[in-house]
């Protein structure tokens, strides 16, 4: 219900965005209505977690979902529910770990929506093992402003479905969603942790050790050189059949402001990423892991993308396909390590060949790469050379991550985006869509 | 189980308290005036592992408050927590010019929350419970604006303290009892009550914030709560500015 202005994650690009909340789901449609004849055209906001321009609408009004966090029927025996858009994966787990059920995907943050997370297709940890997010959902109710409300599902207005997941918020407004849950005995996850010198035993662990374990995600220390290059720690884990349902709470730290210049600079990062990897000795650890811990490390410190500073930050996540993975991410891993600037947090995942049912879907069977970079005019140059190199491997970029990513290159990467287009609600369009489409 | 009854059930206070409740089990009676949305929350408890009853009721029609309180007991055998948390927040500028919307207002957020607390506390301090002896909270959202006439808001002052004044009493009677009584003052919250309003942000609270506050008063047996807790003290100052000062304030 909070006033004033929304922005993205990554606080760049800046364009303040007028949020305009809707308390009940039965006032979805004249809410829409009422947006559109006052500002041509809105885009539903969820809780903000993408990093870039893919959450401000067109017109910089936004039709806020986060007031719309109830459950219309939830299912304890078979694990089915239904929930409004606008609940977050925080509140679902809160309440359906307890009764022994987790999301069969998650993203890095439980901040996130239950829309946002269609509208994105999100991907988690286990993408080899489950797929997308998208592949989860059973049905949704959608809200076009030309229309009446339409029930999708892989059965009934399957076209809508199917651009709906990973649409960006473009097909319509997400009133509701009924998603399968996976039963869990624990709320504990039984981790290793495996540190390594370089991208090729990268390469040869995850292959070896995805197929073992349901998540797996790898931490690399994005200043090393040379042989090092794509030396890092990987993490993987599945849950416990020991029975510890509980839920901890524990207070979350806060950053209350955003700090004048960023934090992350060069020395800092090199003092991180040394400690970091110091910290986890060589050879492999095993232990048992509260499922926030493990699944999200970053939530512990609420609003952490403030260390940043009042310019932002941008997110570079790419995906690059199986064949040309390895010399793709060295190369890529190269250029950054010597423009010195890179993140405390760079991932590297490798993502299986589950099909998405959604058109604009972005994993691809192959390695993804995201690392976080303070915003700063060298990253253009940065940047372009970049997506060079996810252009010449036929590796895509993440939308949901992006601030920079040329029309040509989306519209090469994504061919389905025309179907999207013409399915495209008139009412609803993003900063993002109007960048890369135009 | 606790068993729960809420007056207002559809306020964004309310609502909060309630998700925070139905992380134990609970028995809830939710009563409000809109049933559709009165559902949809009943559903989402449910959800959540709750039993939920609801009934529409609008509050400012005395006649029916005194089946209603029957009702609840008879659903419920004994009510371990009763909330009340319905009211409006009037056009000070309206109800100087119109006398009968002044009253009406006054009626709803004064004189109706008395007229129920008055035939739920009659039954409360007789219900039987297992162990014996009499328990129980009654809950009451008051607000800081009826610890002192504000020219801004001094309708829903009037009511707000007429309410707390109200409650003191109660609480002193019912002590011997074993029945709690629990005033709740917020400040400022980010409600639909206030979604017009540009409220300070450094003193506004999140609904949650309030839920957590009052469910805490409750399990201490706190008699009167400030919500956030530096309201306590903003308040102090207030009621001790003297009206030479105070009626040249402009807000
Ligand atoms: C720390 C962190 C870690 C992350 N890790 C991952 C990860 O591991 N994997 C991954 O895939 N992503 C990850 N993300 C990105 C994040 O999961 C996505 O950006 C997600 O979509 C954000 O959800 P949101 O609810 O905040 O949506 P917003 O950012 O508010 O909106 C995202 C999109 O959803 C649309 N939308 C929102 N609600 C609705 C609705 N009701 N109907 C229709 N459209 C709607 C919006 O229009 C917009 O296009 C991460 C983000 C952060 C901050
Ligand atoms: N928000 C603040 O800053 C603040 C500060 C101090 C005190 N308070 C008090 O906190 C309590 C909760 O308010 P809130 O902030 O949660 O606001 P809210 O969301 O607007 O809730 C008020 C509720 O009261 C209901 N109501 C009003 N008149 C009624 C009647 N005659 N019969 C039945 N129900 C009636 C309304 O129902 P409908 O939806 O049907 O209209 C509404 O659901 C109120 O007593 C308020 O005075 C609030």
């Amino acid at each position: 219900m909070k006033k004033g202005t929304y922005s993205s994650w990554g606080m760049y690009p800046y364009y303040p965005q007028i949020a305009h909340d809707c308390m009940w789901r039965d006032e979805l449609t004249t809410k829409l209505k009422g947006m559109v004849e006052i500002h041509g055209s809105t885009l539903a906001y969820g809780n903000g977690r993408s990093y870039g321009d893919s959450c401000f609408a067109h017109s910089d009004n936004v039709l806020s979902t986060r007031c719309l966090n109830k459950i219309i029927l939830a299912d304890w025996e078979t694990g089915k529910i239904i929930c409004e858009s606008g609940i977050t994966f925080e509140e679902i787990i809160d309440i359906a770990l307890p009764k022994g059920w987790f999301l069969p995907v998650t993203p890095g943050t439980k901040f996130v929506t239950l829309g946002g997370a269609i509208a994105n297709d999100i991907h988690g940890k286990n993408h080899h093992h489950k797929g997308t997010f998208g592949c989860h959902i059973k049905q949704f109710c959608l809200i076009r402003a030309d229309q009446k409300e339409l029930i999708c599902s892989n059965q009934k207005n399957t076209s809508l479905f199917q651009a709906t997941i990973g649409g960006l918020g473009l097909t319509g407004i997400i009133k509701w969603a009924e998603i399968q849950l996976i039963p869990v005995n624990s709320s504990e996850i039984e981790s290793t942790a495996i540190r390594f010198d370089s991208l090729e035993e990268f390469f040869t662990i995850s292959k070896e050790l995805d197929t073992q374990y349901e998540y797996s995600a790898t931490w690399i220390d994005c200043l090393a050189k040379n042989n090092s290059i794509g030396k890092g720690i990987y993490f993987a884990g599945n849950h416990t059949k020991k029975n510890t349902l509980e839920i901890k709470t524990k207070k979350n730290k806060t950053l209350p402001f955003t700090l004048p210049i960023s934090a992350v600079n060069s020395l800092t990062l090199r003092a991180f990423n040394y400690l970091y990897f110091r910290k986890h000795k060589t050879g492999r650890k095993n232990i048992l892991m509260p499922y926030d811990k493990f699944f999200y490390p970053l939530d512990g410190v609420l609003h952490w993308n403030r260390i940043y500073g009042k310019k932002g930050f941008q997110q570079y996540q790419c995906i690059i396909p199986e064949k040309n993975a390895y010399n793709g991410i060295k190369t890529i891993l190269k250029l950054i390590s010597d423009h010195k600037c890179g993140s405390f947090l760079a991932v590297l995942k490798r993502c299986g060949d589950i099909p998405s049912p959604g058109l604009l879907s972005f994993p691809m069977p192959g390695i993804s790469l995201a690392l976080d970079f303070p915003q700063n005019n060298k990253l253009v140059a940065l940047f372009s050379k970049l997506d060079e190199i996810v252009r010449e491997t036929q590796g895509r970029l993440y939308p949901a991550k992006d601030a920079h990513m040329t029309g040509s290159d989306f519209r090469l990467s994504y061919p389905s985006w025309e179907k999207v287009e013409a399915l495209r609600d008139p009412a609803l369009n993003s900063r993002f869509w109007k960048r890369v489409t135009d | 189980m606790k068993k729960i009854v809420i007056l207002g059930a559809m306020s964004t206070i309310a609502i909060a308290c309630t998700r925070l409740w139905a992380n134990k089990e609970c028995e809830f009676i939710l009563i409000a005036r809109n049933k559709d949305k009165l559902s949809q929350i009943a559903d989402d408890l449910t959800a959540r592992g709750s039993i939920v009853h609801i009934k529409t009721s609008d509050f400012s029609d005395y006649s029916k408050h005194e089946t209603l309180s029957k009702e609840c007991f008879e659903k419920v055998g004994n009510i371990d927590i009763l909330l009340t948390a319905y009211g409006t927040l009037p056009d000070q500028i309206e109800c100087e010019k119109n006398t009968d919307i002044a009253l009406q207002e006054f009626h709803t957020n004064g004189l109706s929350v008395i007229s129920l607390l008055n035939h739920f506390a009659m039954r409360m301090e007789k219900q039987d419970t297992v162990s014996g002896t009499i328990s129980g909270t009654i809950a009451v959202i008051s607000s800081v604006a009826g610890d002192r006439g504000r020219a801004s808001n001094y309708l829903y002052g009037a009511a707000k303290s007429a309410v707390s004044t109200y409650c003191s009493g109660l609480r002193a009677r019912l002590s011997r009892t074993g029945i709690h009584v629990l005033t709740i003052k917020p400040g400022f919250v980010d409600t639909q009550m206030t979604q017009h309003l540009t409220l300070p942000e450094k003193l506004t609270a999140s609904p949650e914030q309030v839920a957590h506050d009052i469910s805490g008063a409750i399990t201490s047996k706190k008699d009167v709560l400030y919500t956030r807790w530096f309201w306590r003290y903003i308040m102090l100052i207030i009621v001790i500015i003297p009206n030479r000062i105070f009626k040249k304030m402009k807000f």
